[in-house]
């Protein structure tokens, strides 16, 4: 199966219940296949008529009680900021595929391309925090899915399935895990009474019970910043806390949220530090020169946001150079240098061509570090 | 003073006084959408009253319901999401003419198009009030605004032939001069298998008043009153005679299969059923 077919696999497993989507290349064949898949498993689809609408109606659609995601691809990732933002403030769970392709504005919308990492971070206005996963493989897209709804659903935050065009489109033969296989975490509800119900309360782990619209828990939800009522406030303490839980609800949590696969790594000297569809050329690339006996290894970024901050610097106590190969002007490779603090080399891969990066590249620049 | 009636609708905990300027129109169309939801005797649990961006989208805050203030111009794209997930709720949008026909036009039209069941009341007070009077796709032409100092040079929608053409199934206009009208006009949308829409007339003497040379709020009332023509009247008035007055009442009643219940069959026919 592809990519995009793992990805709605994924999703009807981790228990989606409703997607509304535009179409777009090259995600449209995850709406296509849930449009056929979710009646059947008494979800609803619908087919809105912008991206704008679609990340509206799915967080709607969450707010009710169903778990839910949209597919799309830059320009609509682009026109999808702002539900996003709403969803950060707002703590909707909701899950956001992109599929990535070439940019910016319509670009080259049937290639490849990860040039929107740092929009999936920065791309909605104001401080937020913001979880992002990125699959590699066919069997990742289904895995990453399932992890992106869980802790959407736990931290009650909007989650980004940051995958590409060769990710999407790649074909490959995989065992999909089968229920029960795999854990699937839904939102925790309130148990108190309604009149003792706060929606936005800090108290416990960060994360309040989520009521569901409908359930005899009448409440307020605003994108203004707002108390632990859900009421708008512009109180400086309120703002603050507001603004701080929700972001801190994610940075006390890394531990749970950072999912890096690491190999080779016990004595590397080198590092490749990767993501997506990149991250098969680099496995590739670093299995020749491990064979040749050179001490590279492989830290692939299956959580792209938040950045394994604490892992890279880890690490620069034994590499010497940072290799970051990407299908971009060099996005990731900022959080890399930023991380490693100049303790060790930092080196990009860049391609903006449409194509992927290949293996040989990654290889040459390993030989090239070396020399 | 409020009616013990109003105040069972009104949140507990919620501060008062509300953000609205004295003389402002809203609150009587929030009046009128709560006196008919108590006569429709409608379980609070499951009411949703949704809003997008402005004046009229704080209206939510106020009121004990399951309430939901969006983004500018999508209270109805996050309704339809809401309402597919939960199709037994019933969902009221309240949203102004800056958010229902400017930017959020494109949702307006859609949701009136796949006649999803809700009930949506623009509140047309022909400007921009939260921002500060600028103009709104529903300023008449020469009016003023801070952005049409010269005179709005732009033709304004018809909202309710704008709801009509769209296809929504039930549309009507009232004026807060005529809030009696306004309260069955939402009795009966409240009740309709599909998309409805109540185009409520307000004045904002803050802003379209100031700018508009109207001296208080009582001139505009009056000016509802004396331009606010009742259908059936003006089905029997020349165009020459409604030159500059606008309809009131029941505009368009039809039925059309909702949305919802067209899904719930194609569900059962995905399960091999039906």
């Amino acid at each position: 199966m592809s990519g995009g077919e793992a990805i709605a696999s994924g999703a009807i497993a981790a228990g989606l219940r409703f997607f509304a989507g535009y179409p777009i290349t090259p995600s449209t064949e995850i709406a296509e296949i849930l449009s056929i898949e979710l009646p059947r498993v008494g979800g609803s689809f619908i087919q809105m008529e912008d991206e704008i609408a679609s990340i509206s109606a799915i967080i709607g659609a969450s707010i009710g009680g169903a778990k839910s995601m949209t597919a799309t691809s830059g320009p609509g990732f682009s026109l999808m900021m702002e539900g996003l933002g709403f969803a950060c403030m707002a703590e909707i769970p909701i899950v956001v595929a992109n599929v990535q392709r070439g940019g910016p504005s319509t670009g080259l919308p049937t290639k490849v391309a990860q040039g929107d990492v740092l929009q999936a971070r920065w791309g909605t206005h104001g401080d937020h925090a913001i979880i992002a996963l990125s699959p590699s493989s066919v069997y990742e897209c289904f895995t990453i899915t399932v992890r992106a709804f869980n802790l959407a659903e736990r931290y009650r935050v909007p989650v980004i399935i940051l995958t590409d065009e060769s990710v999407a489109h790649m074909r490959e033969t995989v065992v999909l895990p089968q229920e029960g296989e795999y854990e699937v975490i839904d939102r925790e509800l309130p148990t108190v009474p309604p009149e003792w119900y706060l929606p936005y309360d800090r108290a416990h782990g960060g994360v309040a019970p989520m009521a569901s619209f409908g359930s005899g828990y009448r409440y307020h939800i605003t994108g203004l910043t707002h108390d632990a009522h859900g009421f708008p406030t512009s109180v400086p303490e309120e703002v603050d806390d507001c603004i701080r839980g929700q972001i801190e609800k994610i940075i006390f949590n890394l531990d749970d949220i950072v999912e890096v696969e690491q190999l080779y790594m016990d004595d590397a000297e080198i590092v490749v530090v990767c993501y997506g569809i990149t991250a098969r050329a680099a496995k590739e690339a670093v299995e020749i020169a491990r064979s040749e006996g050179i001490a590279v290894g492989i830290l692939n970024l299956l959580t792209i946001w938040p950045f394994p901050v604490q892992l890279l610097q880890t690490i620069t106590e034994q590499i010497r150079v940072a290799i970051v190969p990407e299908i971009n002007m060099g996005q990731i490779i900022r959080e890399v240098k930023s991380s490693v603090e100049g303790r060790c080399k930092v080196v990009g891969i860049n391609r903006v061509d449409g194509d992927n990066i290949y293996p040989h590249q990654i290889l040459e620049k390993i030989c090239e570090v070396l020399s | 003073m409020i009616s013990e009636k109003m105040r069972k609708y009104l949140r507990p905990t919620k501060k008062f006084p509300h953000v609205w300027c004295p003389g402002c129109g809203i609150g009587i169309i929030m009046g009128a959408i709560v006196r008919a939801i108590d006569k429709l005797q409608l379980d609070a649990d499951k009411i949703v009253m949704v809003s997008g961006i402005g004046c009229t989208s704080r209206m939510p805050v106020y009121l004990d319901f399951n309430t939901l203030h969006t983004t500018h111009g999508r209270s109805l794209a996050f309704s339809t999401g809401l309402k597919l997930a939960r199709p037994e709720l019933h969902i009221i949008v309240v949203t102004g003419d800056g958010d229902a026909c400017a930017i959020g036009g494109n949702h307006f039209i859609h949701s009136a198009r796949r006649n999803i069941e809700m009930t949506m009341i623009v509140v047309n007070n022909n400007i921009y009030g939260m921002t500060g009077g600028q103009v709104s796709p529903t300023t008449p032409y020469q009016a003023y605004g801070t952005t049409a100092q010269l005179g709005n040079i732009e033709r304004p929608f018809d909202i309710c032939n704008l709801a009509i053409a769209a296809g929504a199934i039930y549309v009507g206009r009232a004026t807060c001069y005529h809030s009696t009208l306004m309260e069955k006009l939402v009795y009966d949308a409240l009740q309709k298998d599909g998309f409805s829409v109540i185009e409520a007339i307000a004045q904002c003497p803050t802003f379209f008043g100031r700018l508009n040379d109207f001296k208080n709020v009582v001139e505009m009332m009056n000016w509802q009153k004396a331009n606010a023509v009742p259908i059936k009247k003006a089905e029997k008035m020349s165009p020459e005679e409604l030159e500059g007055k606008f309809t009131i009442g029941l505009l368009h009643d039809v039925d059309f299969p909702e949305y919802t219940n067209l899904y719930r069959k194609l569900m059962k026919r995905a399960q091999g059923g039906g």
